[in-house]
């Protein structure tokens, strides 16, 4: 049932909108509208999808200055009046349309040693994992990351200062940190210690507001700004 | 250049919290210079300060104190806000401790203007 026309603004470009009409669905997301507008209106609009239910993490974007996982975002609950502006997500460089070179963010993934750092080979027997650990705990409270960079757009820090590894990929090292498999808690340390790292975190949240999967980047670098200061006095005796 | 990208709704507690924090900061920053010089005439100019302090009954100046420890309160809150959330790995919480770290600052803010009136 189409009932009324969506006003959805979508930005094209540096300085460049344009404006679509697109009919109104129930249960209508925020993805279904661009898809939309690609096969209807406009075939060259270029976007990113793949999975449509908030597994695959490859189709964030800004919309109406929110960064969010449109696939699972309901158009009824982001719309003002019938109004929708849609964008490319922030802090990253944009290829075209809506598509975002996402090579920053997981190259600062590898620089925050967002690996896993194994010691075990395909031969041996697979490690046991005691589940009611506290580390176990912290470290399952970070794994549903899906690395759609919705944190990384939405962290003023990462606008201030460029090379700052951002919410996603320190999330990552503190969820290796306390994870039992991982055996290179020092490499982790100094890698998100250095000038790029959780200390130039200044809490401000939006990481852990916007985050789609609620979790919460924000207490993880926290984590790591603790550990980072016990192993520097450790050290240092 | 503000485009649609550019543009990030910061309305939630955290980033309020934070906000507060530094723009109180920056407010006492600014009033400790002078609230040092008048305290320096003392020494330098007892009479101008006499002076002065005779200007600190009017409503303005009053009112203005009501401001400034309204600053130190939500700084106070602000920086034990700051403070428990890294030094202490509590986590959904966080929220719930920026609200209360505001109020609790307006609430004293409040007593005092109370009890100057």
């Amino acid at each position: 049932m189409a009932a009324d026309l969506l006003d959805i603004k979508i930005q094209r470009g540096p300085d460049k909108y344009e404006t679509f009409q697109v009919p109104s669905h129930a249960s209508q997301t925020v993805l279904d509208v661009v898809s939309w507008v690609q096969q209807n209106a406009d075939p060259t609009l270029s976007y990113r999808f793949a999975c449509r239910v908030g597994m695959c993490g490859s189709c964030a974007m800004m919309v109406n200055g929110v960064p969010r996982w449109t696939c699972r975002t309901h158009i009824s609950k982001v719309s003002k009046g019938n109004a929708v502006t849609i964008g490319p997500l922030r802090n990253l460089p944009v290829i075209k349309d809506l598509v975002v070179d996402m090579d920053p963010f997981f190259d600062k993934w590898i620089a925050a040693e967002g690996v896993h750092h194994g010691s075990r080979t395909r031969d041996d027997p697979i490690a046991p994992v005691d589940t009611s650990t506290p580390a176990r705990v912290t470290a399952n409270a970070g794994i549903e990351c899906i690395n759609c960079a919705v944190c990384f757009a939405a962290c003023d820090t990462v606008t201030g200062s460029a090379d700052y590894l951002g919410p996603a990929a320190l999330q990552r090292a503190w969820t290796l940190l306390n994870d039992t498999k991982d055996t290179a808690a020092a490499t982790i340390l100094d890698a998100v210690s250095d000038r790029n790292g959780c200390h130039n975190c200044h809490a401000m949240g939006s990481c852990t507001a916007y985050c789609p999967n609620e979790l919460d980047p924000m207490s993880a670098i926290a984590g790591l700004k603790r550990e980072t200061a016990k192993s520097l006095l450790r050290r240092r005796r | 250049m503000k485009t649609a990208r550019n543009i990030i709704s910061r309305a939630h507690p955290l980033w309020n919290a934070y906000i507060l924090h530094r723009l109180s900061g920056l407010g006492l920053a600014l009033f400790l210079p002078v609230h040092f010089w008048v305290l320096a005439m003392a020494v330098t100019a007892p009479a101008q300060l006499d002076g002065f302090l005779h200007l600190t009954e009017t409503p303005v100046v009053k009112l203005a104190e009501v401001g400034l420890v309204f600053l130190l309160a939500v700084h106070m809150f602000g920086g034990l806000r700051l403070m428990a959330l890294e030094w202490l790995p509590w986590s959904p919480s966080q929220k719930t401790m920026a609200a209360l770290a505001t109020a609790l600052s307006f609430f004293v803010a409040a007593l005092f203007f109370l009890k100057a009136i």
